[in-house]
């Protein structure tokens, strides 16, 4: 294993060495990684029959999501799902919708 | 067999006096990974076609290769559909022309035979090395036959197990569709852990969707080793509604636990040859485990692959993520939808590790839609979120989020059963779109 740990310690000295991130990768910050999951169903190119979320008001997105969580809103599935996210993690989803062209 | 973890990693790299150890060559090629490194994503299933188009989503500067051995890609979730006559071979197939003309992933038809991790390179069947600055690892299952006495894989034409799509899900459609009315379908189950946990049941339904308007007369016997299943109130009184008696399930303690078949007469054998279920068509799906590859590489421990669940990186061998099936992920079942899931999860982190940023957690979310008759599904769903203690790169775990999730009511309507299965069509296409398209 020595051989491993040596070109280890080499990753870790560059990317220390970096010290930066490109444009497109300091992008993939938590509100990415929380809504890319909602394109498996939400399919960002139209495909499908759940409702496309591309563009959609954030407020309106946040607003549905707290009533599908508090069960305000009928839903077959997505009142389970919404229970899973938190206020902060609507918001996030909201914005993020928004960026995407 | 060494089980790293980033942080002993760092403490035994010694981040403080890291530049005592700058001449050492792998730094170079390392360090020109941040802009036009090298990914290879090993299976194009739909965790790995998950992982190459989003880490070109994610990190355009890349260069993204997904080493695939087939042309076409058929789905498991849908091939049910199939068996029961309402979906055609032609609506689970896949390909991965999107991937390279829309998204820029270079896809290579060819199968990987070995990876070199220290090397950090993978040689495939048709004669290719290739290096790599990081590998995704999405090789599925692969079965064992290794604790039923008397049937192997070369078996699975007479006895298909038609748990990968494809020319297996053919196969038994051929033999369902050769039964003579009044005949015995035979389904053999494994216990957990295994691939798409609602799906033999779903696979029931389907078949008997099928037998009630060609062959009324039929029956199905399900054999399962273990002593309840997935969804299983709703799959249970589904099948009353519409099958009356149709569908037997034989739990493990009952007679399901199946240790011999004879595959000569299509007869399954349990509790030491006191039970023979003498079948028509015999269905029988094998225990399974991590993919060849996994196997062969040792990122296997056991039958599956130890990963930090917050990255996917193996606890194996640095530099390289297990996702989908193959992997241990904690609570998440083992679907698509999981494996969709994990390649986004993983894509996220190989691009910040190669930015130089530190990895981040977000949950994610499985949802499994099973059909009961083409106008009736139910659901299941959960969303999963990494919990850490002290030491979380070791001991962290994919959990459910409490109180999120679950399945469909027992006590919906007939029309929320067709909205449901209006749904799963839907979800096909759109998982389908977000992973091939």
């Amino acid at each position: 294993m020595k051989a491993v740990h040596l070109s280890l310690a080499a990753i870790a000295v560059s990317v220390v060495a970096l010290g930066g991130a490109s444009q497109a990768v300091a992008d993939v910050d938590r509100a990415a990684m929380v809504t890319t999951h909602c394109f498996a169903c939400h399919s960002i190119d139209g495909t499908g029959n759940m409702p496309n979320l591309v563009g959609y008001p954030p407020d309106i997105l946040v607003m549905q999501m707290r009533m599908f969580k508090d069960g305000s809103r009928p839903a077959t599935i997505m009142n389970r799902i919404a229970l899973g996210y938190t206020d902060e993690d609507f918001v996030q989803m909201g914005e993020y919708f928004g960026t995407i062209k | 067999m060494t089980h790293f973890t980033r942080r002993s990693f760092l403490k035994a790299a010694g981040i403080g006096g890291a530049s005592a150890v700058v001449g050492f060559g792998a730094a170079t090629s390392v360090a020109k990974a941040s802009k036009n490194a090298h990914v290879i994503v090993v299976g194009g299933g739909s965790g790995g076609a998950t992982a190459a188009k989003y880490l070109k989503r994610f990190s355009p500067d890349l260069n993204v290769t997904l080493i695939e051995p087939h042309a076409t890609y058929h789905t498991c979730y849908g091939s049910n559909w199939v068996l029961g006559g309402h979906a055609g071979m032609d609506d689970i197939a896949q390909t991965y022309d999107a991937l390279q003309s829309r998204h820029g992933v270079k896809v290579v038809q060819d199968t990987v035979t070995s990876i070199d991790p220290e090397a950090r390179s993978v040689k495939t069947a048709g004669g290719e090395t290739m290096k790599y600055d990081r590998l995704v690892v999405s090789p599925g299952i692969d079965f064992r036959y290794d604790n039923v006495e008397g049937i192997t894989e070369a078996d699975s034409e007479r006895v298909p197990h038609a748990w990968k799509a494809g020319e297996q899900t053919v196969i038994l459609r051929k033999q369902l569709e050769a039964m003579p009315d009044g005949g015995v379908f035979v389904m053999v189950v494994p216990g957990n852990p295994f691939r798409c946990p609602p799906g033999p049941y779903e696979r029931a339904a389907m078949v008997a969707y099928y037998f009630q308007k060609e062959k009324p007369k039929s029956k199905i016997i399900i054999l399962d080793n273990k002593e309840n299943f997935s969804k299983q109130g709703l799959f249970m009184s589904g099948w009353k509604e519409h099958y009356g008696d149709m569908i037997e399930w034989v739990a493990s303690s009952r007679g399901g636990m199946v240790e011999g078949v004879d595959v000569a007469n299509l007869t399954a054998i349990s509790d030491g040859g006191f039970n023979e279920f003498k079948a028509d068509v015999l269905n029988f799906v094998p225990a399974q485990q991590a993919g060849k590859i996994a196997q062969d590489s040792g990122l296997a421990v056991g039958h599956w692959c130890p990963v930090n669940q917050m990255t996917f990186e193996s606890r194996v061998h640095r530099g390289i993520y297990v996702i989908g099936d193959a992997c241990v992920a904690g609570a998440m079942p083992k679907s698509g939808h999981s494996a969709n899931g994990q390649g986004k999860v993983a894509a996220a982190a190989v691009a910040r590790d190669l930015a130089g940023l530190e990895p981040k957690a977000a949950p994610t979310a499985n949802t499994c839609y099973s059909l009961v008759t083409p106008d009736h599904a139910i659901s299941v769903a959960g969303i999963y979120e990494f919990e850490g203690g002290e030491r979380e790169w070791e001991d962290g775990q994919m959990v459910l989020v409490p109180g999120s999730g679950g399945v469909s009511p027992a006590d919906a309507t007939a029309d929320v059963r067709r909205l449901e299965s209006i749904y799963t069509k839907g979800w096909y296409d759109g998982i389908t779109a977000d992973i091939w398209g």
